[in-house]
């Protein structure tokens, strides 16, 4: 280990490895066979592990949910790939109504250890339907856990730790990141629903998760230039949330801003908020701030970086907490 | 003028395109399956016999045949009971089978023990085929669980309320069949099949098409078997479908046909000749059992509302039991002390059937916290606590 590579490659390396450990692991997916995927994170597995692992789908995601399950319940682990998070919603019903609630159905008869990649999120100039982030309605879903990566160690180890979750796990992979590089260490951060300081601060706590990592870690770099210290802090597990990291870092530094490219109604910040509120109350010296896509359909392309967070943004929530 | 401007024989365009079938009219009451619905006894109780179906049915004994009458007896007292305890309040709900025991007698008694049957919520006679204790099925009825037994024991899944969503399951099952190689080897105790059980209004659910196509392209070992019960609720067939349901499995590449739904002897054949060539490694096939809701669609619903009596009176001269009770008097199958005996142990399944199902305990509120995830969650330790202590909190408060 130690090896430097992209985000979409240590997902690669990660199912990879976890195909060679259980052959019970199996791919689902549209154009994911002989092309590798839209964005090649499955290139080369097809190859090596034959097309009854590395399953090319008809088009149809309901379709390809509802055969997972049934893989599932035949003893297969089945990690799914939507090709375009704007792609889910017609599988929408078989992961709330099937996948979030078979085990307590059947009393914990059965499991569904269903992984389902979705790349998400903007930035790449795209047209509808390919830059959505809807991490809420699966976070809103009891029976589901919710992570999403940012940086290529984590694709790596937390696709294993989600294709050996006995629970279902929705796997967020920002697509704008894909290609960004970064060293794959020996070991994974934390088992899989824990939270991780990426950068420490004392003057505010900025909590993000997948693409806006980066984008959070160059404000950093940007406040200490005006002597701001920002602690910043990679969720990668969107449900459960890692409360007590959460709350620790927000009573250490009296501050709080939530970062996503969601659209901010009853988005991830708005139950940070809530939960912070409740449990730091005392500790709070300002309101605790989202910043975060506009509650409109995601826009044209030529103006999503109107619509998306930016370092700027995120540096202007800052200067508000810190003059609150 | 070169060959390819030559158009083949036969090919003109009436052939390439078809003809423009009319819509499913609704002439009721009482639709007819037609001269293509199978059939080896009338609703008389008559034996017909059929080259094509009779080497499908000549291993079967005396016991076996007097066994048929006994399920469709016995599960047509369980459904009675069922429909009676809600009545009486011990039950929200119940979704009754009558009238299509004999659909699911022939179908349940066609598949193996290593066999899979992905239900609806009405598949109570199947249940009974597999084994499944019958007051298992009342847990989700009377409120006390979701359905709540082990899908793995009979090989019997959970019903399925969402329509036509089982479909999908029951293909990704019949996949991993395909997988573990339990598919084609000639061993009778390994080749597996999956049963995909569903009605005529999920026929109209994209999910059923993509089941079609994924066990088409598959060539999976799965068998829908839709019972074409002629009413979804209160739409009837001419709501749902403009060609005949079983004249779909032609466009998805494999075998359609249709079967007397209230003819158990007709539904056993044609239901194993189905799974014997699925396990075989031949693929689905679509099997439409055509039969008659007798009932509500559930105890909720009120069929007057939308379908006249007349209809109800001409399907109740179509009874599964009636016409195979006969024609087992008549050739000889069965006598008058068999039939006293059913019909005893009807009436004692009944009882047995009400007493447990009094019996049936009420989950004690914590338990909504168990099951939701395998490993220990914290949303749920923690929300058990607080719903813990929230009810301590009444503990000598009168």
């Amino acid at each position: 280990m130690g090896e430097t590579t992209t985000m979409a490659k240590g997902i690669t390396s990660g199912l990879r490895a976890a195909m060679e450990r259980d052959p019970k692991v199996i791919l689902l997916g549209e154009d994911i066979g002989k092309l590798g995927g839209v964005f090649r994170v499955t290139e080369g597995l097809q190859k090596d592990f034959g097309e009854d692992r590395v399953i090319d789908t008809p088009l149809a995601e309901a379709g390809i949910l509802g055969t997972a399950i049934g893989l599932a319940l035949r003893g297969y682990r089945p990690v799914v790939e939507i090709q375009f998070d704007g792609f889910v919603y017609p599988a929408f019903d078989h992961i709330v109504s099937q996948v979030a609630k078979l085990r307590a159905r059947s009393l914990g008869y059965v499991g569904m250890p269903v992984v389902i990649r979705i790349p998400f999120g903007g930035g790449i100039g795209a047209v509808e339907h390919h830059s959505e982030s809807n991490e809420a309605y699966f976070a809103h879903t009891a029976g589901l856990k919710v992570v999403a990566v940012s940086n290529p160690h984590d694709a790596h180890w937390m696709i294993q730790q989600a294709i050996e979750s006995p629970d279902p796990v929705i796997f967020y992979e920002p697509k704008r990141r894909y290609w960004d590089k970064g060293e794959v260490g020996a070991a994974p951060d934390g088992p899989l629903g824990s939270a991780r300081v990426v950068r420490e601060g004392s003057d505010v706590t900025v909590l993000c998760y997948g693409p806006m990592v980066r984008t959070c870690l160059q404000a950093a770099q940007a406040a200490e230039d005006e002597d701001h210290s920002l602690e910043i802090l990679d969720l990668r597990s969107l449900s459960p949330l890692d409360t007590s990291v959460i709350f620790a870092s927000v009573r250490k530094t009296g501050r709080c801003v939530v970062v996503h490219e969601a659209s901010t109604f009853l988005g991830l910040g708005a139950e940070l908020a809530a939960q912070i509120q409740q449990e730091c109350f005392y500790e709070l010296e300002a309101p605790v701030l989202r910043v975060g896509g506009y509650n409109v359909p995601y826009p044209p392309s030529r103006i999503e970086e109107d619509f998306l967070p930016d370092l700027d943004r995120v540096l202007d929530a800052v200067d508000r907490l810190l003059t609150h | 003028m070169s060959d390819h401007d030559q158009a083949p024989q036969g090919r003109a365009l009436g052939n390439v395109f078809g003809a423009h079938e009319r819509p499913l009219s609704g002439d009721r009451p009482a639709a007819e399956g037609g001269p293509e619905m199978l059939q080896v006894i009338t609703p008389e109780g008559e034996r017909i016999p059929n080259p094509e179906l009779d080497p499908l049915l000549e291993h079967l004994t005396d016991a076996d045949l007097r066994g048929f009458y006994r399920d469709l007896v016995l599960i047509r007292r369980f459904d009675a009971e069922a429909t009676a305890l809600q009545r009486q309040g011990e039950l929200g709900l119940w979704a009754s089978l009558l009238g299509q025991e004999a659909a699911q007698v022939g179908a349940g008694r066609a598949m193996r023990a290593q066999d899979f049957a992905f239900p609806t919520y009405r598949e109570h006679g199947v249940a009974w085929c597999r084994g499944v204790d019958p007051v298992n099925l009342l847990g989700m009825f009377r409120g006390v669980n979701h359905g709540g037994w082990d899908p793995n024991e009979k090989n019997f899944h959970l019903y399925t309320i969402i329509i036509g969503a089982q479909t999908l399951h029951a293909t990704g099952y019949a996949m991993g069949v395909q997988r573990d190689g339990a598919v084609g080897t000639g061993d009778p105790d390994r080749d597996t099949a999956v049963m995909a059980f569903l009605g005529d209004g999920a026929t109209s659910q994209g999910d059923v098409s993509e089941a079609l196509v994924f066990s088409g392209v598959n060539n999976s070992p799965v068998v829908f078997f839709c019972q074409n019960n002629q009413w979804a609720i209160s739409e009837p067939n001419e709501k749902q479908t403009r060609a005949p349901l079983w004249h779909r499995a032609r466009g998805f590449g494999f075998p359609g046909i249709r079967v007397d739904g209230n003819d158990v002897l007709a539904v056993y054949a044609v239901t194993r000749r189905a799974l014997d060539a699925a396990r075989d490694g031949q693929g689905p096939t679509f099997i439409e059992a055509f039969t008659y809701r007798m009932g509500a669609h559930t105890t909720s619903d009120d069929p007057t509302k939308y379908r006249v009596s007349a209809e109800v009176e001409v399907w109740k001269l179509r009874d599964p039991i009636e016409r195979f009770k006969r024609w087992l008097e008549h050739a000889g199958h069965a006598d008058r002390a068999f039939f006293d005996a059913v019909a005893d142990e009807s009436d004692a399944l009944g009882a047995d059937v009400r007493a447990r199902c009094l019996a049936m305990p009420d989950p004690d509120g914590s338990e909504m916290f168990t099951h939701v995830y395998a490993e220990e969650h914290p949303v749920m330790v923690a929300e058990l606590a607080e719903f813990t202590a929230y009810q301590r909190s009444f503990e000598g408060v009168h």
